[in-house]
């Protein structure tokens, strides 16, 4: 594409993005990120965590300031400091978590900021209403605009947003993920007003992990990784496989066993641990099933928003599911909090360390020990020497770089934390061990040690239930894989079958390729 | 600079402390007297004694307002104990025995129902504690009538008045009160369970914690030093008025907690620091006092005080 | 059109304000019903002058409270306002009305400076200056009530009547009409009430029908999503503690001229009737989504309840000391918050 002459570049785009860098402390988050979107093209965006999608739309919506590249917005150069900035130049952001004020009014949650006014500077409720009503019915929605917003559907709130964005005349929409809590009746009046916004001439942006969204409404996908554009292709040429393929860096004719990560080894299978049937949960999971026996580590995989971390919350009781069966070493169980899961045997190491792993203020040693206290106690008292040895103990054996047992846990680094997370549960000698990215944000030394202790456990007859968005984790690490699409699980892989052929195959169609389709999805 | 304001957030109460301590004994005339240290500890006494429950509460994130109100509650209901008004007890000693147990354990009671408000409903400490703040101190005077009781018993009036070692026993209760506490707060499983779900309130609960349990305990111990604090005041007036028992003591607790180094928001707290920060705030007041400077103008300093620690805090951070 | 105004009604039928109202017009029919004088003009002017002051720092609360935040300082403030407005009020009315405003707006800026600059949470921040205003007044004040000068109109502010002018004689003669009764009710509308309806007729139109209002609501409904619509959301949550300070400001004044005195300790638990009359009036405390005419409602069914504990004990069967007036008050608070929660518990689950 640098053959094409520059001018020629943005006379026919909307919007070219060109080489745009962005890092945060010294670690580059976009590297070297392209993009061209031209006037009323659907483009799709895709990348995994990490990818840098989030970073590039925050550059684009004027959250972030870039380091350096350059963007060009209908044919001049582009800059904004802040969202209102962007919004005011003609680019609009639909936010994934809906950015909208639900107890006010549609009208207002339309006309706020900029609000119609008569003599005296009152407001005109008259106008605002009855523009909120024009510009909604553009879209085939025809709601009371003065009821509290909350009261409307998701779809609707987010039919909201974009009428919100189309009235400050955006000539570009960015739409983050605008699907992940709608059903499907809603996804098909999104899928409409996409259509309708590309009409009249507005650019969509849209961002998602479903396969079928993109190729039912992207006329073109440009996709990331690592920081980096790495190809931008239409639907019609490029099917689906390819394009998880090129998502997750694989070379498609080049597919086997890299051996980059640290699981080595293999390890006794034991009786069945844990099964799950048929478990759903609100617009997240419609139907999950898996098992997991001793000593066997599983792979939970799917992309973003497939219903991963879902599941595990609820096997963990930190959710109820509203319905299905769980059966714990074969007893059908009905935890009511995670407290009563951990007595029974479970440990649990959530995705976000900082939000639901670590207790910032508190010392390495009491953040180890934090589950495994209540044993630790003799008549209500800490008894700090057991503790020091277990904390000892795990400091050594899976290699917790801490200046003392007494350091507080935010001053570590993100590997180590995560270390620390893991030894919570392992001193709890627990049966079942659920860990969502167990190696996200982490350094590659760490990351190794990491998994070769994943291993090591199985072989000592733990069960792992292992949630990674890393297709080599899961293809090497597990011993079997589930696969889960938009909340359901859409196929079993035992050891012979894993291949990232099959796993990407599963993730993009919602089945394996044929080649390794000998087993009948579950249903 | 990290290292340093963090030094200042962990010994800024105990430097301001001693900074205070070495002025008044260079300027304040006859500071360095028994007379002194008893007064100010006298002072303080209520106030620690309610700040360490507040400590706790604050521990968790959440913070209790109705102290005061609780207080007045114990306080109105001990002498009509160990009076006898509301059924005749006979020995003595059972009688007072009774007038400070049961007052205390009510006050803990109204202490669980904050926290089953907050726990149950998901209210915010500062509304549902706010339903005591105001019906408390009604219960207190509709229970007397508004009438102030006065009483002359010695024995339950030692509580406040009899003198250990020269120092009043009051100030004895209220230092192993905090001894008991820091070491609660510090060493026990009970503690790091309060520091954690005040610290990460959704970690604690995957971690196993019963997190709404340690709430509601922390509110009723709260509570029952409340009820204490409430006996104290009454025992040291040989009066109940329930209309002025531990009026505006919440402020004065969370003020002595926020001067102290706890952190508002939770997660990390210290009991030692509350007895700090109530020494600190009392002593202000007792310099320009002797010095000279109203009362009042000690209001407007604390208030400054408040704001300054809470700022300091922010910024060490 | 149509369907919109059935649902506006619907609306104003489920909405807690109109519960608030309702209960409001129970309790008055009530009390006419059981005791002489009820209604009677001179009960009914100076209820409604006893609580203005208390509307009027509700009005302010409301405001900071539909921000999600709180304004502890408002009692303290009020106190020292009805200090200052004392000390002014030998200058005449508006020296009176100007000071005790003035002094009400100054903490306010005190308030809105350490929360919106130092960053400092507003019930910390507020629970500072609910100190220093109360050590400024006693200051000011030097530990004494200060009265306030008869020679000017000031006191008028607190204790006169609206139309007291136009007062034709035969309104007051013995055995006057019900008409003629009525019209003199109306003829002494106690100033201080007449300020507050001002008041909260001003809030009324500025949260409905000014984009600051909606730009108030906007923010205690979601501060982020307000950021990033572009809203101004320093500038309002300092604006708000401003309009609290004033309001508490203009309290003060109303008592110092109703009891012709400033009054440096006065204030104790204003901060907390306030709080609880915007709640009883449905506002919630979160922030968000509030109502001016509820919070009018809710202080006067708070001040209504005192006043018929008072007339119970009249003549009741029971005697309920005035001392009941907080219990109850407290279980109204219990009550209104419990549902709130439970309200707002059902809506996030549908």
């Amino acid at each position: 594409m640098s053959k094409l002459d520059a001018s020629d570049l943005i006379e026919s785009n909307l919007l070219v993005m060109t080489d745009v860098r962005k890092a945060f402390g010294g670690v580059p988050a976009l590297s070297s990120s392209t993009l061209e979107i031209r006037p009323a093209e659907v483009m799709g965006l895709i990348g995994q965590n990490g990818a840098g999608k989030s970073t590039m739309i925050k550059v684009l919506n004027g959250a972030y300031n870039r380091d350096s590249g350059t963007i060009t917005f209908d044919n001049k150069d582009w800059k904004a400091n802040s969202p209102q900035e962007a919004q005011r130049s003609g680019v609009s952001t639909i936010f994934q978590e809906l950015n909208l004020i639900g107890f006010r009014s549609v009208t207002e949650n339309i006309y706020l900021g900029r609000e119609i006014k008569r003599f005296g500077g009152l407001l005109d409720w008259a106008a605002m209403n009855a523009g909120a009503q024009k510009l909604l019915s553009r879209f085939n929605v025809s709601i009371d605009v003065t009821e509290p917003l909350s009261q409307s559907s998701t779809a609707i709130q987010q039919m909201v947003a974009i009428a919100r964005a189309v009235s400050f005349d955006a000539k570009l929409v960015i739409m983050d993920e605008p699907t992940s809590s709608l059903d499907d009746a809603e996804v098909n009046i999104l899928m409409r007003t996409v259509q309708q916004l590309k009409a009249e001439g507005v650019a969509v942006l849209f961002v998602t992990h479903k396969m079928d969204e993109l190729y039912r409404i992207c006329d073109r996908i440009t996709i990331m990784r690592d920081g980096k554009t790495v190809a931008v292709v239409e639907p019609k040429t490029t099917d689906k496989l390819q394009l998880v393929a090129t998502m997750l860096g694989r070379d498609l004719a080049d597919v086997k066993k890299s051996g980059a990560t640290a699981f080595s080894g293999t390890s006794e299978i034991g009786n069945e641990l844990l099964s799950v049937t048929d478990v759903a949960m609100g617009t997240r999971l419609s139907s999950v099933s898996l098992s997991i026996r001793q000593g066997e580590i599983v792979g939970l995989a799917g992309l973003l928003g497939s219903g991963r971390t879902e599941t595990a919350r609820v096997v963990f009781a930190a959710e109820r599911a509203d319905r299905g069966t769980i059966r714990f070493n074969g007893v059908p169980t009905d935890f009511k909090s995670p407290q009563i899961t951990i007595a029974a045997g479970m440990g649990f190491c959530s995705e976000d360390r900082k939000l639901e792993g670590i207790i910032p203020d508190m010392s390495v040693a009491d953040n180890l020990t934090l589950a495994l206290m209540p044993q630790l106690t003799k008549s209500g008292l800490l008894d700090e020497k057991a503790q020091r040895v277990v904390v000892e103990k795990f400091i050594q054996s899976i290699g917790i770089k801490c200046s003392s047992p007494d350091q507080k846990i935010r001053e570590l680094s993100g590997g180590n934390q995560q270390k620390v997370l893991l030894a919570r549960w392992l001193a709890m000698n627990p049966k079942l061990l659920i860990l969502d990215e167990p190696t996200r944000g982490i350094d590659v030394g760490a990351k190794a040690e990491i998994q070769s202790l994943i291993r090591k456990l199985a072989i000592d007859g733990l069960g792992v239930l292992m949630i990674s968005s890393e297709l080599e984790e899961i293809v090497e690490g597990s011993d079997r894989v589930f696969i889960l699409r938009e909340g359901r699980t859409i196929q079993e892989l035992s050891k012979d079958e894993i291949s990232e052929n099959a796993v990407m195959h599963a993730m993009a169609h919602g089945m394996s390729a044929p080649e390794n389709a000998e087993r009948e999805t579950p249903s | 600079m990290t290292l340093s304001s963090g030094f200042l957030v962990r010994y800024g109460a105990l430097l301001a402390l001693i900074a205070l301590l070495a002025f008044n004994f260079a300027v304040t005339p006859n500071f360095a007297t028994m007379q002194t240290l008893s007064v100010n500890l006298t002072q303080v006494c209520t106030i620690v004694i309610v700040g360490i429950g507040m400590t706790l509460v604050i521990a968790t994130g959440g913070i209790d307002l109705s102290v005061g109100s609780l207080m007045a509650i114990a306080g109105a209901l001990s002498p009509m104990i160990f009076m006898g008004t509301l059924i005749p007890i006979e020995p003595l000693w059972l009688a007072i025995t009774l007038g400070i147990i049961v007052p205390i354990l009510v006050a803990g009671m109204f202490g669980l129902f904050n926290g089953w408000l907050i726990t149950r409903f998901n209210i915010q400490p500062i509304v549902a504690t706010l339903v005591l703040f105001i019906a408390g101190r009604g219960i207190a005077q509709v229970s007397t009538n508004g009438n102030l009781q006065v009483f002359k018993v010695p024995e339950f009036q030692a509580l406040a008045l009899a003198r250990v070692l020269g120092v009043p026993f009051q100030v004895w209760v209220m230092l192993l009160l905090v001894i008991i506490s820091a070491f609660l707060l510090g060493r026990t499983i009970f503690g790091k369970q309060i520091l954690a779900v005040g610290g990460n309130e959704a970690a604690a609960r995957l971690a196993g914690i019963p997190t709404r349990k340690i709430k509601m305990i922390v509110y009723g111990i709260s509570g029952l030093f409340s009820g204490l604090a409430g006996l104290i005041v009454i025992a040291m007036n040989s009066a109940a008025d329930a209309n002025l028992v531990g009026q505006g003591m919440e402020l004065d607790a969370i003020a002595a907690v926020a001067v102290g180094g706890t952190l508002l928001s939770g997660g990390r707290a210290t009991i030692v620091g509350t007895l700090l920060g109530a020494l600190i705030i009392q002593l202000v007041r007792y310099t320009l006092l002797a010095n000279g400077v109203p009362d009042a103008a000690a209001l407007v300093v604390k208030a400054g005080l408040i704001v300054l620690a809470v700022w300091l805090q922010q910024r060490g951070r | 059109m149509k369907s919109n105004q059935n649902s506006g009604l619907r609306r104003l039928f489920y909405s807690p304000t109109f519960a608030v109202v309702i209960v409001l017009l129970l309790l008055t029919v009530f009390g006419s019903l059981r005791y002489e004088g009820f209604l009677g003009a001179y009960n009914v002017s100076s209820v409604l002058r006893y609580n203005s002051m208390f509307a009027v720092v509700a009005l302010g609360m409301c405001f900071v409270i539909m921000t999600g935040g709180i304004d502890l300082s408002v009692g303290t403030v009020a106190a020292a306002s009805s200090v200052t407005a004392a000390i002014f009020s030998p200058y005449g009315l508006l020296a009176g009305l100007g000071a005790g405003l003035a002094t009400g707006f100054c903490f306010g800026l005190l308030n809105a400076i350490i929360i919106t600059r130092l960053k400092i949470l507003p019930f910390i921040a507020t629970l500072a200056t609910m100190l220093a205003a109360s050590g400024t007044a006693l200051l000011l004040a030097h530990n004494e009530t200060v009265s306030v000068s008869y020679d000017t109109a000031f006191t008028s502010l607190g204790q006169g009547d609206m139309f007291s002018f136009m007062r034709p004689e035969w309104v007051d003669a013995d055995g006057a009409s019900t008409p003629a009764k009525f019209l003199g009710f109306w003829l002494a509308f106690p100033i201080p009430a007449f300020l507050a309806l001002l008041a909260y007729l001003v809030g009324a139109l500025i949260l409905n029908h000014a984009a600051f209002g909606r730009h108030v609501l906007a923010v205690g409904g979601n501060e982020d999503a307000s950021r990033l619509m572009g809203l101004p959301v320093n500038r309002t949550i300092f604006s708000v503690y401003l309009i609290s300070g004033s309001c508490a400001g203009l309290a003060g004044v109303i008592l110092a001229a109703q009891f012709g005195a400033g009054q440096p300790i006065e204030g104790v638990g204003w901060e907390l009737f306030a709080i609880a009359s915007v709640v009883v009036g449905g506002t919630l405390l979160t922030g968000g989504k509030g109502s001016i005419g509820g919070t009018l409602a809710g202080a006067m069914l708070l001040g209504l309840i005192f006043t018929i504990l008072n007339f119970e004990n009249g003549v009741g069967w029971i005697s309920l000391s005035a001392y009941w007036q907080s219990v109850v008050r407290g279980l109204f608070l219990f009550f209104v918050v419990v549902m709130q929660s439970r309200l707002s518990g059902v809506r996030a689950r549908s």
